[in-house]
């Protein structure tokens, strides 16, 4: 995974600010949410703790584990390194707003076909890297799967599933016969 | 609770073997109304099928809610104090400015440290005001707050006086006599539900303690009198962490009338039934809830310091209080697998036959004891003469806890490598080796004939050279390592059925599913006696107010839970056969349950849809309960609530490696696990499983360290990018077979397969390590440093 570095926008609006709490938006799953946040706070606190969007974990909270994956502007990052001020307009997207008008991604079906996933925890991230790579590379390779998750862990080592279900997912959204 | 001891029995024919290879019937006494037994899965609709996880949906969409995600009104969130000095007696703790600062609603200090060893007889320890310190990171105190980030403010306005004490942290200089002593007196370890605990009563010198002798038997000197060749090797193996990707944590609830925790856990039970005990409640009072678990792989057991801590912040807060530990503290204080140093000396006839093994072996759990390495020096092959001593080894650092395969997964790394270099010694295949000595009369002797047969046909072993073949610097080779674990049963169990008149099924036990697929397993074996899909079947497990359910620890909940289910589907698939009959004028008996409908064994246009069945023959609710009953030949060893079988599992597992000889990078390109768990219920899950155990395996085998600064006791890799696990790049290709072993031994035959999936794996590319460079390694993990040092050695 590569972590999308930013340059913030919208600083010179805001000033001088904190250590209170103030009220941010931003534009998560295709909606504006707005809630209070500390200029410390960083994405996955404010996803997971202003909002209840706690579908996206914290594995490692400091980008090793990469439980914390989201899609910024459609990149892949690790909410736990960003921080939520910066993304000001910016558009992000969780596991919550994946599956689109509650139809699921290839990548979620082919993870519930193929069992990749134990214990669940580092999944939601690794779907988002996942579904990032299908969407972009659907002619991708084990190398490139290999890729797209070597910052994710998984300590119930379902790394073998994952392989076959993101490019049977590829395969199937290619066109390609699995 | 029913066992076969206090029931009638009946005689029955069962069909026992392997299934593809060879089946016997034989006659066994089974209680009176056991459900009749099931052929082989390829004869069976929903169970031996590849059934999809029931909460994967939930799992990729990010719904499934852990404890990590648990939110309640007014939450707070708690954060702990930890240690900064490995040793020392605490003189005062002031908590007055923590308790004054902003947005801080309630302070603890803990009373008394558990997982730790205590004291025999406290002595003057008694009399302490604080805990003793006895390692770096030992939780002392926990604030509550409105934020995280408060609450953390506060931990730094806690003032602790400490009186230091010398301290120790390494293995071999806690064995000194005149190391600095971890503990004043002799100790004791409890055990909790997970396991773990030590033999009791054992006497401890300084920081040794033991020797326990476990599997002793015979003469030694005679044996290694009448042996041939004797090989011996001193085997090393590190302190690996558990590592779970979610950290132990509760969201703890204390109200006047019901105390409830949210638990990551292995075990809703123990969490209840710890909790009672400290907080000195009667259990009904408690309800211990984890709807799913994010990693525990034997680390989380009981309520734990943590929880402890919580329950009290939320009493003085009247509050719920959110205590998740960070990574940090998941490293290094709620459990790691304890190191060893084993030195092993086997002796062995010209024809491989066993005359000897000798065992003295030391291990440190920190500041627990039961860093055992486990049964297979004593109990995989036959040996009349047998010598071990164990010994726990104290050191100031963390404790220890139950990991995957306890005790097996260090044994096994030794001992296998010691069979292969008994082989080797006798210029005999280590294959054939294995089928000469591995004789006992029992399940796991006979599933492994069959594994290695088929693990060595797939990893193709005819391709293998002699030791060292390769020229150039890259060395390449293949070796095998046996796995067996005990087939445990845990005889708490019970399952209940509430079936509704619109057709509804709902199931229930208070055990929990961690990720092994216990909620799917659970549905398929309803299903198959109700004769529905895995997906018409309501799971509810997870929750402390269920029937009482096996911990998910030890391999055992599938060979725990599934007999229960069945029966209880059985009996209440007869109670609605009886009430339908005569809707269909047919005897009860000749009704089946398939494909949905009930229908005449022999005429199957004689039929109704279930749910049509239930409101024609105007049932209401059934409820049916079965408790696991014991197993049909019963068991070799029972210690409370658990069984153990004569019977054990087994496994066999094949690596290919690659050994760059100049920078001393091992590589596993491949492994083969060829395994058996009983009748598999769900061989998707159970290959997942097993891809799991090697990828565990394989990280434990090369790179998992976890390293202390000894003039500290600070662990130096407390964070996930410096405690190096398996990624995607160092997976293997993994190759998983797995057979159909009918035991005869109950009424779905299943068995479990997590730790034995794990136990041989590092043994296997040790053999293969070997095969590759002619040179044992004895030392894990397999770093470039300790593969130099291993290519250099003789």
């Amino acid at each position: 995974m590569s972590v999308a570095t930013h340059r913030p926008r919208g600083h010179e609006q805001l000033g001088t600010f904190g250590p209170e709490p103030q009220p941010l938006s931003l534009h998560i799953n295709g909606e504006a949410r707005t809630a209070l946040a500390d200029p410390a706070t960083t994405l996955v606190e404010f996803l997971r703790d202003a909002l209840g969007l706690t579908g996206t974990k914290i594995g490692c909270d400091r980008g090793a584990c990469s439980a914390c994956t989201v899609w910024i502007d459609g990149e892949v990052a690790a909410s736990c390194m960003t921080l939520a001020f910066d993304v000001r307009e910016r558009n992000i997207t969780t596991i919550e707003g994946l599956s689109a008008e509650g139809e699921l991604h290839p990548v979620q079906r082919a993870f519930i076909e193929h069992d990749a996933l134990q214990c669940g925890f580092c999944t939601p991230g690794m779907v988002m890297s996942c579904a990032r790579l299908v969407d972009t590379n659907p002619d991708c390779t084990l190398e490139d799967v290999k890729t797209a998750v070597s910052g994710h862990l998984c300590r119930c080592g379902t790394y073998p599933n994952i392989f076959k279900a993101t490019l049977a997912a590829a395969a199937s959204r290619s066109g390609k016969a699995k | 609770m029913s066992g076969a001891s206090d029931q009638p029995l009946e005689r029955r024919s069962l069909s026992t073997g392997i299934v593809g290879e060879s089946i016997n019937e034989v006659t066994r006494k089974v209680p009176l109304g056991e459900p009749p037994p099931w052929p082989a899965n390829a004869q069976l609709q929903i169970v031996g099928k590849d059934v999809p996880r029931m909460d994967a949906l939930d799992k990729v969409t990010g719904r499934a809610r852990y404890t990590f995600d648990v939110q309640l009104p007014g939450m707070l969130f708690a954060r702990t104090l930890n240690s900064t000095v490995p040793h020392a007696r605490i003189k005062s703790i002031d908590t007055s400015r923590a308790e004054k600062s902003p947005g801080v609603r309630a302070v603890h200090v803990l009373e008394r440290l558990i997982m730790a060893a205590e004291l025999r007889d406290p002595g003057d320890e008694a009399k302490e005001p604080y805990p003793i310190v006895r390692f770096t990171g030992q939780p002392i105190a926990a604030v509550a707050a409105t934020t995280a980030r408060a609450a953390e403010a506060a931990l730094a306005l806690i003032e602790v006086e400490y009186e230091p004490i010398p301290h120790v942290t390494e293995l071999e200089d806690a064995m000194e006599p005149d190391s600095p002593p971890v503990f004043p007196g002799p100790t004791e370890q409890q055990a909790t539900a997970g396991g773990g605990g030590a033999a009791k009563g054992l006497p401890q010198k300084g920081n040794l303690r033991g020797p326990s002798k476990g599997g002793t038997r015979g003469e030694i000197e005679r044996g290694f009198k009448e042996a041939d060749v004797i090989v011996e090797g001193e085997y090393r193996t590190q302190v690996q962490t558990h590592t779970p990707l979610e950290p132990h944590g509760v969201v703890a609830e204390w109200r006047d009338e019901e105390l409830t925790i949210y638990a990551s856990t292995q075990h809703v039970m123990s969490v209840r039934d710890e909790a009672a005990q400290i907080f000195d409640l009667p259990k009904e009072k408690i309800r211990a809830i984890s709807d799913y678990t994010g990693g525990g792989f034997g680390a989380k057991y009981g309520i734990g310091n943590y929880g402890t801590l919580a329950v009290h912040l939320s009493r003085k807060a009247r509050a719920p209080v959110r205590l998740v530990l960070d990574r940090r503290e998941e490293h290094v204080c709620v459990g790691n697998r304890p190191s060893s140093l084993q030195r092993l000396k086997i002796g062995a006839k010209r024809d491989g036959s066993l005359t000897a093994i000798e065992l003295h072996s030391f291990g440190t759990g920190g500041v627990a004891a039961g860093a055992g390495v486990g049964m297979c020096h004593h109990s995989m092959y036959p040996c009349a003469n047998v010598n071990i001593e164990h010994y726990d080894v104290f050191t100031n650092a963390g404790p220890c806890a139950a990991f995957r395969g306890p005790g097996q997964a260090q044994g096994i790394f030794a001992f296998e490598q010691a069979i292969d270099a008994v082989a080797d010694r006798l210029g005999i295949d280590p294959i054939a080796l294995r089928d000469k000595i591995d004789t006992r009369d029992a399940d796991d002797v006979r599933a492994r004939a069959v594994e290695r047969r088929i693990g060595a046909e797939k990893i193709v072993w005819t391709r293998r050279r002699a030791p060292g073949s390769d020229s150039g610097p890259i060395k390449r080779g293949i070796g095998m390592a046996q796995s067996m674990w005990p087939y445990i049963v845990n005889s708490y169990t019970t399952c209940e059925l509430r079936i509704a008149g619109d057709g509804t099924v709902e199931a229930f036990c208070g055990t929990q599913d961690i990720g092994t697929g216990t909620r799917t397993v659970f549905a398929q074996v309803v299903a198959e006696e109700l004769g529905l899909r895995a997906e018409d079947i309501r799971i509810h497990v997870g929750d402390s107010r269920f029937p009482p359910g096996p911990p998910s620890g030890g391999s055992r909940v599938t060979s725990s839970l599934t007999p229960a289910a069945r029966n209880a589907a059985h009996s209440a698939a007869r109670d609605i056969a009886n009430r339908v009959a005569p809707l269909l004028s047919a005897n009860a008996d000749d009704l089946v349950f398939r494909n949905g409908r009930i229908e005449h064994r022999s005429d199957p246009k004689t039929s109704l849809g279930f749910a049509e069945a239930l409101r024609r023959a105007e049932i209401e609710t059934l409820v049916h309960r079965a408790d696991r009953r014991d197993d049909y030949e019963g068991y070799a060893r029972k210690a409370g609530e658990l069984n153990i079988s004569p019977h054990a599992i087994g496994g066999v597992q094949f690596a290919e490696v690659c050994v760059d000889t100049q920078t001393g990078v091992v590589k596993v390109e491949r492994m083969v696990a060829v395994h058996d768990c009983g009748r598999p219920i769900n061989p998707k899950l159970v290959e997942s499983q097993i891809l799991g155990g090697v990828v565990q395996g394989v990280s434990y085998a090369l790179y998992e360290d976890r390293r202390l600064d000894a003039p500290t006791g600070v662990q130096l890799n407390t964070n996930i990018d410096q405690y190096k696990i398996v990624g995607s790049r160092e997976t293997p290709q993994i190759e998983v077979h797995l057979i159909e072993l009918l035991g005869g031994q109950s009424s779905t035959d299943a068995r479990g397969v997590a730790e034995p999936a794990n136990v041989a794996t590092a043994a296997a590319i040790a053999n293969a390590f070997f095969n590759a460079t002619g040179k044992r390694i004895y030392t894990l993990p397999m770093t470039p440093a300790n593969v130099l040092a291993a290519l250099r050695a003789e």
